[in-house]
């Protein structure tokens, strides 16, 4: 295995580099430090107020309340469905990987009209829940819903890949010794997948906490109700508070910010786990 | 042989099946319920043609730009040593955490005739905000990482050799990129590139941000089936959500063939 040792650019790679990072800089750092800026131009005193305005708060609330209910389920189902299709060989093994994959291809509206067909009064289950008093669009359970849909690749996309490498040598193993199977889970998958796991975590909450398009179908926006952070972002645009948009989209950066911070360490971790055994 | 084989496929089957499958399902009964003379007259609104024409447009100019961009940022990150060349590999992920209505709102303002970019456009007469290039901007960017992340380990695979035989038996620079690099690189390619064009054909936070939706110049498609959602329009919505959503497999099953191809001929070397 051949591997390229990064150098010292020389003059073509120096003009490469430089265009490289003018648009690294134009693109991806100057939209950050906008951000920052503009949250704060008028000063602390309305970057605070703008914080504590009780649509602000209901918005952080909901979004919080979103990503607390999504995260837990698509961990749990992600790190199933990966368990499923890495340690076994079945029929109709292609198929689940595709439908893991499908979120991905569907465009966030078109997702939210899928889930407003099916839970929406005349919907399959919309209908049946409505007779017990239910309601799913327009309000909070619907957004988790679409949610769930919408960031239910990303677990088992992180797992996969890292999971099919490791093989089932190590599993295998433990179970000959007489370990059970919650025991082999907890003292050997675990710790193997640990950092990739933790990723796959912080990356659904990101996502969760930053999706638009289908809970913009979903919710109705309500204000002070059915608002999630991203869509009192577009609230407050529309409103022309600029000061305020900003102050949420301060928010949401940092934690777009914190995902990229805690991947780089995690991924560090994990190839030290990968590479020190042996 | 291990255990939790069952367990692990009947709750991932009922997941998936409800998440997944059933949503999907309801799009397509929903569809087959339209008449195919209705299915003609949604089709065929001139705004709709005109926001079809717009998105493809767009999202054709996107994923070009960002097969230069990412070929260009996946070279020197994978080729060269830089000062900050690790915080270049990290902010290229960017786009994926950052909430597409942030980024659709700070792209505007970055944008706008008074904005720290659209400023220095202003002289050179281009409009980026509430207008075509303005679409093309939010899409690229929400899609920047796929081709540098697809482009990343084919170049690290890439082995020196050829490139200094080539260059010994006097092959120029530009002669040994045509020659050796690009047939090497361009499966993987042609794949982001096919992925970043999927992801803006559907992209909706980021554009209505700075497109200023004008019906027939700056309206994506994503939009009109928003609309058509908000004037309860339910089977327009569908049809036109349907036509995407065959779009978007039909180019993720090409992705599937090309890479397929390519892992097979790659083998027999």
């Amino acid at each position: 295995m051949h591997t390229y040792i990064p150098r010292k650019p020389d003059r073509t790679g120096k003009v490469l580099v430089g265009l490289g990072l003018f648009f690294v800089v134009t693109l991806l750092v100057l939209p950050l430090v906008l951000i920052f800026f503009s949250a704060f131009r008028s000063g602390w005193q309305l970057f605070t107020s703008n914080l504590m305005d009780s649509d602000m708060i209901s918005a952080i609330k909901l979004t919080l309340l979103v990503a607390v209910l999504t995260v837990p389920v698509n961990l749990v189902f992600g790190t199933l469905i990966a368990w499923c299709v890495t340690k076994f060989q079945f029929f109709g093994k292609k198929l689940i990987i595709a439908l893991i994959d499908t979120p991905y291809a569907i465009s966030p509206v078109v997702a939210g009209l899928c889930y407003l067909l099916l839970y929406g009064n005349q919907g399959l289950i919309g209908g049946w829940l409505d007779d017990y008093g239910i309601q799913v669009i327009f309000a909070w359970p619907g957004i988790v819903l679409v949610t769930i849909f919408v960031t239910s690749p990303y677990v088992a996309r992180e797992l996969i890949p890292l999971m099919e490498s490791q093989g089932n040598d190590e599993e295998e193993a433990a179970i000959l010794l007489g370990a059970s199977g919650w025991a082999m889970f907890r003292r050997i998958t675990l710790p193997n997948i640990k950092w990739a796991l933790l990723y796959g975590t912080v990356l659904t909450t990101a996502r969760a906490v930053g999706e638009f398009g289908s809970v913009a179908v979903i919710s109705g926006s309500i204000r002070g109700q059915t608002n999630t952070l991203p869509l009192h972002v577009q609230l407050l645009q529309q409103d022309y508070n600029s000061v305020g948009a900003f102050t949420a989209a301060l928010l949401l950066a940092s934690i777009a910010l914190l995902t990229l911070i805690l991947k780089t360490i995690f991924e560090y971790l994990q190839n030290k786990k990968h590479t020190t055994p042996a | 042989m291990l255990p939790g084989f069952k367990l692990s496929l009947g709750l991932g089957v009922f997941y998936l099946s409800l998440i997944v499958l059933l949503p999907a399902i309801t799009l397509v009964l929903q569809t087959l319920e339209i008449s195919w003379d209705e299915f003609v007259f949604y089709l065929t609104d001139p705004r709709l043609i005109a926001a079809f024409k717009v998105t493809f447009a767009a999202a054709a100019c996107a994923s070009l730009f960002n097969g230069a961009l990412g070929l260009l940022l996946a070279w020197i990150l994978v080729r060269y040593e830089f000062p900050g060349k690790k915080l270049v590999d990290t902010l290229v992920d960017l786009p994926f955490a950052l909430p597409t209505a942030v980024a659709g709102l700070t792209l505007s303002a970055l944008f706008a005739q008074n904005g720290w970019l659209g400023r220095w456009l202003v002289p050179l007469d281009i409009k980026v905000s509430y207008t075509f290039i303005g679409i093309v901007i939010a899409m690229l960017f929400t899609s920047i990482p796929f081709v540098v992340r697809t482009l990343q380990p084919v170049l690290e695979d890439l082995s020196l050799e050829y490139e200094e035989a080539a260059a010994s038996l006097g092959a120029s620079r530009s002669q040994i990129f045509r020659r050796i690099i690009l047939p090497h690189i361009r499966p993987a390619l042609l794949i982001g590139m096919a992925l970043s064009f999927v992801r803006s054909l559907g992209e909706f936070g980021a554009v209505i941000f700075i497109a200023g939706n004008m019906p027939y110049e700056t309206e994506v498609v994503s939009l009109m089936i928003f609309t058509y959602i908000g004037e309860y329009n339910y089977p327009a919505a569908a049809a036109v959500a349907m036509l995407i959503l065959a779009a978007s497999l039909l180019l993720l099953l090409v992705i599937q063939v090309i890479q397929s191809y390519y892992g097979r001929r790659h083998r027999k070397i």
